[in-house]
């Protein structure tokens, strides 16, 4: 916990929303610190300020107060392309609505990070072809998300945010469209990014099944951390 | 990138082709339209200044009396010997052609027409720019003994002989019979739209004899020698004539003078201004054109809200977002610019030849709407895709 050389830290992080009588304290002061590599499912139901704490660590949002430490750069500081950049190179996204571009095919989606780094054609398809094989969806390339199932879309997302090599990985409720088994498939292709890709995962669930996946359950009650738990055993 | 980003926006296009085409259809019209009015404007200009050159470049024009209509009566027509002086006394007059002009009926067999015969000298050929299509002038003979021959214009041969050689014919006018010994090649219309074709001409002392019956002139044509100043010519005339005519040193002139030169630039300058006007007034509606632009990008903006908040969460910048939807605006409003010129091509070439203009390709006007019209998509296209690059990821997210 007192790594020096911490992946992510946030100390005395608060998030206040509108102003004077109005004002919504979503954050009071979250200190946290994550090591590379760690499997971390964040808990709390809802307006507990785990989607707000998720918002930061994915670098969408800046804390009112606080400093959020990424590798030792101070996010906070940070201008909004300076984070754009951030997120570019450093984090991959994974969202509940899959959030997939419509009418655009599944390998079309994956490349788009790449379009972003400005790689070239060629390498872009061979990286994207890559990751979709990663996810188990070699041969659906070409297929737009309307043509594939919830879990395949998810799929489709899980290959685009991590085709770019990214240290952590954000998923927001991944599993929280999909039916129980296609959840624990979700679930199981994040396991294996994390034990065999060395991806550090941050995933916000409020499901115990698909936190059970995590080697590290943080739960948020009032906009601050309730409890730290870190299991011996990954699943 | 930028390849990338114009892909994305033809893609784009092509998604809402129909909401597409809409949009262009503004920069389209206007385009269209500016080129079109400048196009035929330009060949308006064109055909005036050529049917003024058609009637001799160089060429002053000399009538009794100041003005038109009422007023230039009582003033005296020129006399022969007016001519005479200004050939003897001027020596950058090239070529002096007094002109005796009488309305007559002309017939040939069972047909008739009624024109305009023109007396003059030889003269006539050089100082009208009149070129033969067939036959021979006047000889000196036939000058001077008044004989009864004529050069006739296309229109009097059309409507006497029909598409027959009229040269060796003879054609009646009034109680004289007149050998047709020249065919004039037609010039066509004039600048004040009169036919100049319609015209028999035919040696002044002819005319006078048998026409008008006097020894009086109507107009002296005087052309001018190629590098010498019409303006001094015209001074000396004007000189020559007071002396001529008895004028007082302070009355006026009772006579005017013509320079087909400064008609030309009258005329010409005239229908340039109204090029100008119509061409302005046609751009009001590419401006329209780029509005209607503007709103569709800004529904754009809205609609594909979560799209940008994909693109951003990802890692795009401001600056990629703004590029994006700035050339999707801008690949539009040249769409409709390239749309636009094809539209004027057509038009104007139809239209050329509607209203008998020369069809002249202008490649600075096309040039200029086509860029104009990607200008338009860049002004028109910034604030919505500023709008676009200022989303907040979260919320765009979030959007429904």
């Amino acid at each position: 916990m007192t790594d020096a050389a911490a992946l992510i830290r946030l100390s005395g992080i608060t998030k206040t929303y509108g102003r004077g009588q109005a004002a919504f304290r979503a954050l009071r002061g979250v200190d946290l610190a994550v090591d590379a590599g760690e499997f971390v499912a964040i808990m709390g139901p809802s307006g507990s300020g785990k989607s707000t704490v998720m918002n930061i660590l994915g670098c969408l949002d800046i804390p009112t107060r606080g400093i959020y430490e990424f590798q030792g750069v101070h996010v906070e500081q940070l201008t909004r392309n300076q984070r754009a950049l951030l997120r570019r190179h450093y984090l991959g996204f994974v969202f509940q609505g899959f959030n997939l571009l419509a009418r655009t095919t599944a390998l079309e989606n994956v490349e788009l990070p790449l379009v972003y780094r400005g790689e070239p054609a060629a390498a872009r398809h061979a990286t994207a072809r890559v990751a979709l094989e990663q996810v188990g969806l070699q041969g659906w390339e070409h297929h737009a998300p309307a043509e594939l199932s919830g879990g395949q879309q998810q799929r489709v997302a899980i290959a685009r945010a991590i085709v770019t090599r990214p240290a952590v990985l954000l998923a927001d409720e991944p599993t929280g469209n999909l039916d129980l088994q296609t959840g624990h498939e979700i679930m199981d292709l994040i396991s294996v990014l994390n034990r065999d890709r060395d991806i550090t995962v941050l995933m916000v669930t409020h499901e115990p099944d698909m936190a059970a996946y995590a080697k590290r359950i943080i739960r948020f009650l009032d906009g601050r951390v309730e409890s730290d738990q870190r299991k011996e055993r990954g699943a | 990138m930028l390849w990338n980003t114009l892909l994305l926006a033809l893609r784009a296009i092509r998604r809402n082709l129909l909401r597409s085409s809409l949009t262009i259809l503004g920069v389209v019209i206007g385009v269209a339209a500016v080129i079109t009015m400048v196009t035929l404007g330009n060949g308006a200009t064109k055909a005036v200044s050529d049917q003024i050159v058609g009637m001799g470049s160089n060429l002053l024009i000399l009538l009794p009396g100041q003005r038109f209509g009422p007023g230039s009566e009582g003033a005296p027509n020129f006399k022969i010997a007016d001519a005479e002086a200004i050939r003897n006394q001027i020596s950058s007059a090239e070529a002096v052609a007094p002109v005796a002009n009488k309305t007559v009926t002309t017939v040939y067999q069972a047909r008739n027409w009624s024109t305009v015969v023109s007396g003059s000298s030889n003269d006539y050929f050089r100082a009208g720019n009149w070129q033969l299509a067939a036959g021979r002038t006047f000889t000196e003979i036939e000058e001077r003994a008044g004989k009864a021959v004529c050069a006739i214009g296309e229109t009097v041969r059309d409507k006497l002989f029909g598409r027959q050689n009229p040269v060796g014919s003879e054609i009646r006018i009034k109680q004289f019979a007149c050998e047709v010994i020249g065919l004039l090649k037609p010039k066509g219309q004039s600048a004040m739209g009169s036919d100049q074709d319609d015209i028999v001409l035919m040696p002044l002392r002819t005319v006078q004899r048998r026409l008008t019956g006097g020894q009086d002139v109507n107009r002296l044509m005087v052309s001018v020698l190629e590098g010498a100043s019409i303006d001094a010519v015209k001074e000396q005339l004007i000189l020559l004539l007071r002396e001529h005519r008895n004028i007082g040193g302070n009355e006026e002139d009772d006579f005017r003078v013509m320079d087909t030169r400064q008609l030309a630039e009258t005329l010409t300058g005239t229908t340039r201004i109204l090029t100008m006007l119509l061409g302005a007034v046609a751009a009001v509606s590419l401006l329209v054109g780029g509005i209607g632009i503007m709103n569709i990008m800004l529904v754009s903006v809205t609609e594909r809200t979560r799209e940008i908040g994909i693109r951003l969460a990802i890692g795009a910048l401001e600056r990629d977002v703004l590029l994006q939807f700035l050339i999707e605006a801008v690949v539009l409003s040249s769409l409709g610019g390239l749309v636009g010129i094809g539209l004027a091509t057509g038009a104007s070439i139809g239209l050329a030849g509607a209203m008998q203009v020369p069809y002249l390709f202008d490649p600075a006007i096309n040039l200029l709407s086509f860029l104009f019209s990607a200008a338009v998509g860049v002004i028109f296209g910034y604030f919505p895709a500023h709008r676009a690059a200022q989303l907040d990821p979260i919320e765009a997210l979030r959007h429904e």
